[in-house]
This record gives structure tokens, C-alpha cells and sequence, in this order.
């Protein structure tokens, strides 16, 4: 991937917010929760909300350490590795109760929403993308 | 030993379906060819055409080459729904893939070997996916050969090096592509002689068909839209290698790695030789792995004196941001240009540059590299530890015969003038000649208003139309390595080719001709590719 900070910023908010909701909707009712289905979806698509939303940020970083490779390209494995950092912080800003609604999320739920909904918009991104957006390649991953 | 020399006219060797330079043809006053009026006036009339005695053929658009070029242009524009009746190819080879084969070939990457390509650059292929390193691991059927290619893409460049086709991979999908597409029935085949404005809009693009296959000497194609796909404008011998080849008529012991020399390896083989191998870029790394390879599996003793003239010592580059690796003489990166330039931060920078400012990028980001290959690396570490490959920075100052068969090259080294004699010199550097070098090229510089780039080739817009030669509302394209030094840098490689196809299909979506692909398109199109399905619009 060759991503531009504006790219990197709209392929998030796809990926995450359209990939990832499709995903979570379908993963939740099978997520280790013992609540009912709509306390379910509060904790899951929480734990997505946080992804995005700190994502955001997160992208600055990853881009700043873009700036140091010749190739300014960010290969498959670092997006994949990403997941590690951006997962811890999401568990504990989800634990910390500052999220809206104070989600009941346990580990194990966390793991299996986060682990999965990574996993999910990781292997779209590096493929199937550009099947639905021919043009996303070439354009540093912006859709507009 | 293979005499050579009707494959090299000029300075400029000769590639399949390639004209040589000649001197302007003198009208034969016959009907049906080019007349003194028509060669002179920058402007056609239909009436000046017909009065010549030109047949002509009605279409809307004509691509000149018939390479890669034109192929990836004509498979965007069948899947935007173009039928096969609306474009003509004009092409002096019998596949897409003829003149890319042929300087592989030569350059020692047979169908088996891999290239320098990624593995999402597919011309067989406009979205990229799957990736050839995918349907490499499809194609197997041991679970260590499925699983070798998917985890090279995966670890790339961190942990493997980058993941490249094998280059008979990348032509089998252009066949099959090209079937599926009706690419057959859109070629013409034959050389063109010039593309010229029309009075009243359009163009006018003169064919000359194999001889006896048309009634008249030449054909016209009368179209709205021209794209102008002719791969190398030429490719030129060092001087001082040019000089020694003319001057003592010796075309088999001095030799361009892009011209067939394979009579070097195999006399290699049968006696201890010296090689001298001139450059340091990715054609330089593979002839090295095949003198390298010959030795060890094939018992070669062959000796290799690799001379250069800059020696990259560290990583290099103006400032922390903009630092490429390099070292053991060679500047190192995965492709001929950096990821960043195909579709990323690197590529929307050198769109927004001008004049000095995107020559002096494409300097910093261009220039003469090679892939950081373990083999390779490993290979010459070998080689200098035993001493059968010695390295020699310097210039030439002249290549003379020597006693005994040999060619001794001279160089000014920092130690002083250093003689090199050798049983061969292979040219890896890979000079191009002048756009001025390809007829049509010239010809458009000359009548059609293109201009040059400040890299001195042909001069086009972000969206790949040729800057002066629009005529009325039509517009003439150039795609490919004639036009390096415009706003998109990457333009002589297979995803060069998909994104210039890309900014000209869109370009005449924009114009009515085709429809603009999108989403809903692009995976029902996809659909179709994955199960081979014919497209529709063919003859």
C-alpha cells in the first residue's frame, strides 16, 4: 500500500466504519458475552467506535513513520501489525469508562470483536478493495 | 559467433517490430502512397488524402504499437463496455507481449525467471487481484509451493524480498486476457509512418501494411482519438563501446545486454574467459547471476571485472526523509522507481511539480537501481572472497583490441589509468536513444505541436494527452517510457501502463466515448474475469 495521510484518514473511516459495522453485525451474537443481544451490540460496535475514532489518530503516527522509509509505502505486515498497539489502547480506553455509555466489554468479548474485525478489514484492504474501487491504488487510498 | 550487426543500425538497436531509423522516404508517385504534398502539410484534408489515392478506415479510436501499452489501454476501454469495432490497433508484432519478451529475454530473464515487477502490476488484470503471487500459490499443488508465494507477500520487503512473476506467468495471462477481450480482432498489422491532424478535427494515422497484403502501399485511419503506445524510442550502445564496435567492426565481443548474446555464455563455457560488465542497475545484477549461475551449476570458470562509474557506498539521498539504501556499489530499491510514486505521497508530489522542480525530483527518486536480492548479494560476496569477481570504479577513456582475442578497456581510476583486458564487455546500462529516434515520435515533434518534457522526451498532461497536438476537440495520448519526465514517473512498468490506461479511459468517458467504470461495474466486471467469461461487443 502507498497511502497519503488523507487516503490513510478516508480508507479508516471505510474500512472501519463500513467493512467493520458489516462484520460486527454479524459476529456479535456469536461474541463469549452472557447479556442480551442489545447489550451485546453496545459493547461491540463501542469497541469498533473506539477503533475509528482513535484510529484517527493512530493514522498520524503510522504516517509519520512512513515519512522514514524511501518507498513511502506501508507494507501489508506493518498494517497487520498495527492491530498489536491500537488493540491494547483500545482494551484500555474501553476499560477506563470514558467511553459514551460505559460498555459492559469482557477480554475475552473485546478479543474476539477486535481480533476478528481486524483480521476482516486487513485482508480486504490488501485485496478485494480494489475490486469495488479500481481507482483506490492509485490515488493514495482516497475514494474522493 | 553470431554476427550481429543487422540487428544495430545507428546507435539504436532493434526490437521486434521496430523500423530502423532511415532517411525521409521519397514519394514513388504510385496511387496509394504518401505524396510530397501530404508530407509536407501539418494539416490533412480528407480531399488531400483521397487525392493521393490513400484508402481510408473510419474509427474512433487507433493505437499505435500494439505492445503492453496498448494492450492495457484496450482492456480498460472493453471493460468500460467499448466494443471491439471502435478501436484499431496498429501494431508491427504479432502479441502484446512480442517486444517485452524479446529485451527479457536478451537481458537473461527467460520465462522461468522472475522479474522486476510487483505482484499487484497486472496487465492481464486491472484491479490488481488477484495478485500474481496468488495465482502462483493456486497453481501449485504442494502445500509448501501454495504456501511460499502467499508468505513472501505477506512478510515483504521486512523479512523477504519483494515477491516478482515469473515473466512466462505474466505473458500466459496476457494470452488468455487477451482472448477474452477480442484483443485478435482489433489489430492491424503493419508499421506506422506518421499520425497527423486533421483540417476539420481528428487524425489521420498512415499505415503500412506487409507488402502484398493491400491493394495500395499505405492505409489511412481516420479517427477522434489516437494513442501513441511505442514502448523504447530506441535503445543506444555506450559511446565508447559504439566507437570500438564501428570502428573495428567487432559486434561479438563487445555487446548490449539487450541484444541476444548468448554466444558469450556458451563460449564461456567451453573456455576460461574475463568478462567486463558495464553498469549497475537490475539488467547489470541479472547478467551477473547468469555468469555467476554458470559457474556454479554449468562449470564456467568465467572471471568478472565489473566496472562503475559511481560507486554507492552507503544509503544515500538530500536529507533523513529521502534517504535510499545503497552500498557495495549499487544504490538498492525494490523497483525502477519508489512505491510512493506508483499511487502514493511521492506520486501526488511530483503531479503538483514543474519544470526544474519535477526534474530534480525525478532525479532524486530515479536513476540507476537494483532489487537488494539475497541471491544476488550472496553471489557476489562469494565471488569477491574467492576473487573470480573484482569490482573497478572509474571512466573510460577508450576501448581498444588487445593481443589474443581480448578487448582492453581503459579507465581512469583515483590510482591512475588501469588496463582491463577481457574475452567480452556486455553494456548493462541500458542507455535509451532520442524520442527523435522513432519515426512516428519524430514525426509528431515535427508536424504535430508535441513538445519534449524537461527530461527531453514527450512532453503530456497529467492525464497523458500529448500538450500541443490536440486537433479541434480530439486528443492524442502517449503512454509508456517516450513519455518520462511528465507529472507520473512510473510510466515504463505494467502498473505505469494500468494507471495511464486508467487517466485515458477516464478521459474519454469524459468525452462520451465509453462509460466511466464504476463500482457496481468494476465488480461485475471482475466477476467475469474471475470465470473467464468473454466480454461482449466482439466481432
Amino acid at each position: 500500500m502507498t497511502p497519503t495521510l488523507w487516503g490513510r484518514i478516508q480508507t479508516r473511516i471505510f474500512l472501519i466504519g463500513v467493512v467493520g459495522s458489516i462484520w460486527t453485525l454479524i459476529i456479535t451474537p456469536v461474541v463469549p458475552l452472557s447479556a442480551p443481544l442489545s447489550t451485546k451490540y453496545q459493547g461491540t460496535f463501542s469497541v469498533l467506535g473506539v477503533v475509528l475514532v482513535v484510529g484517527l489518530v493512530w493514522e498520524l503516527v503510522w504516517h509519520f513513520f512512513q515519512q522514514f522509509r524511501w518507498e513511502k509505502d506501508w507494507p501489508a505486515l506493518f498494517a497487520l501489525a498495527q492491530g498489536v498497539p491500537e488493540g491494547i489502547a483500545a482494551w484500555l480506553i474501553v476499560r477506563s469508562g470514558v467511553v459514551p455509555g460505559k460498555p459492559q466489554v469482557t477480554l475475552m468479548a473485546f478479543l474476539v470483536s477486535f481480533v476478528t474485525v481486524w483480521l476482516v478489514t486487513w485482508i480486504f484492504v490488501t485485496g478485494p478493495i480494489r475490486v469495488a474501487f479500481p481507482r483506490w491504488r492509485f490515488f493514495g487510498g482516497r475514494f474522493f | 559467433m553470431n554476427n550481429l550487426e543487422p540487428r544495430m543500425v545507428n546507435e539504436t538497436i532493434i526490437t521486434p517490430g521496430m523500423e530502423p531509423p532511415v532517411e525521409p522516404e521519397q514519394p514513388t508517385g504510385a496511387a496509394g502512397d504518401l505524396t510530397d504534398e501530404l508530407l509536407h502539410a501539418d494539416f490533412w484534408s480528407d480531399d488531400l488524402v483521397a487525392r493521393a489515392g490513400i484508402p481510408v478506415v473510419d474509427v474512433p479510436l487507433v493505437s499505435v504499437g500494439g505492445g503492453m501499452g496498448s494492450f492495457v489501454l484496450c482492456d480498460w476501454l472493453r471493460i468500460a463496455g467499448v466494443p471491439t469495432s471502435e478501436i484499431k490497433v496498429l501494431s508491427a508484432t504479432e502479441t502484446p507481449w512480442e517486444t517485452y519478451q524479446y529485451l527479457a529475454s536478451s537481458s537473461q530473464v527467460p520465462e522461468h525467471e522472475r522479474l522486476r515487477s510487483d505482484s499487484v502490476s497486472c496487465p492481464d488484470n486491472i484491479w490488481g487481484y488477484p495478485s500474481y503471487a496468488f495465482r502462483e500459490a493456486f497453481g501449485e499443488r504442494s502445500l509448501s509451493k501454495i504456501i511460499a508465494p502467499l508468505w513472501n507477500v505477506f512478510t515483504e520487503p521486512i523479512f523477504t524480498d519483494y515477491f516478482t512473476p515469473r515473466s512466462g506467468q505474466v505473458f500466459k495471462g496476457v494470452r488468455r486476457e487477451a482472448d477474452r477481450i477480442g484483443w485478435w480482432s482489433m489489430v492491424e498489422h503493419g508499421q506506422v509512418r506518421m499520425v497527423r491532424k486533421r483540417d476539420r478535427g481528428g487524425y489521420f494515422t498512415i499505415l503500412t501494411p506487409p507488402s502484398g497484403t493491400t491493394p495500395t502501399k499505405r492505409v489511412a485511419y481516420r479517427s477522434n482519438w489516437v494513442q501513441i503506445a511505442v514502448g523504447y524510442p530506441g535503445l543506444r550502445y555506450l559511446p565508447d563501446l559504439q566507437e570500438y564496435r564501428q570502428r573495428h567492426r567487432d559486434y561479438a565481443h563487445v555487446v548490449n545486454a539487450y541484444e541476444p548474446h548468448t554466444h558469450i555464455y556458451e563460449e564461456l563455457l567451453l573456455r576460461p574467459g574475463t568478462v567486463v560488465v558495464r553498469g549497475s542497475g537490475i539488467v547489470a545484477s541479472r547478467i551477473l547471476q547468469r555468469l555467476i549461475d554458470d559457474r556454479d551449476h554449468h562449470g564456467a570458470q568465467t572471471t568478472i571485472n565489473h566496472l562503475f562509474r559511481h560507486y554507492i557506498r552507503e544509503p544515500h539521498g538530500p536529507n533523513i526523509w529521502m534517504r535510499r539504501p545503497g552500498g557495495n556499489g549499487w544504490a538498492y530499491q525494490g523497483f525502477n522507481w519508489p512505491k510512493g510514486s506508483w499511487g502514493g505521497q511521492l506520486k501526488f508530489r511530483l503531479e503538483r511539480s514543474e519544470g526544474e522542480d519535477r526534474k530534480h525530483l525525478l532525479e532524486i527518486m530515479g536513476g540507476t537501481t537494483t532489487p537488494k536480492r539475497k541471491l544476488w548479494r550472496h553471489q557476489l560476496a562469494r565471488g569477491k572472497r574467492e576473487g573470480w569477481y573484482r569490482e573497478y570504479i572509474g571512466e573510460v577513456t577508450s576501448v581498444e583490441p588487445g593481443p589474443h582475442d581480448t578487448v582492453v578497456t581503459k579507465i581512469n581510476t583515483s590510482g591512475g589509468v588501469l588496463e582491463l583486458p577481457a574475452s567480452f564487455i556486455i553494456d548493462a546500462t541500458g542507455l535509451e536513444a532520442d524520442i527523435k529516434q522513432h519515426r512516428v515520435l519524430a514525426d509528431l515533434l515535427e508536424h504535430s505541436g508535441a513538445g519534449r518534457n524537461p527530461l527531453g522526451k514527450l512532453d503530456v498532461e497529467r492525464n497523458f494527452e500529448i500538450r500541443g497536438a490536440r486537433s479541434g476537440t480530439s486528443k492524442m495520448y502517449a503512454v509508456g517510457s517516450s513519455t518520462l519526465g511528465g507529472y507520473y514517473a512510473v510510466v515504463d512498468s505494467f502498473l505505469g501502463l494500468s494507471y495511464s490506461g486508467l487517466q485515458i479511459a477516464d478521459d474519454l468517458a469524459n468525452q462520451g466515448f465509453c462509460k466511466r467504470i464504476g463500482s457496481w461495474s468494476s465488480v461485475r466486471n471482475w466477476w467475469l474475469w474471475s470465470f473467464h467469461r468473454e466480454l461482449p461487443g466482439r466481432r
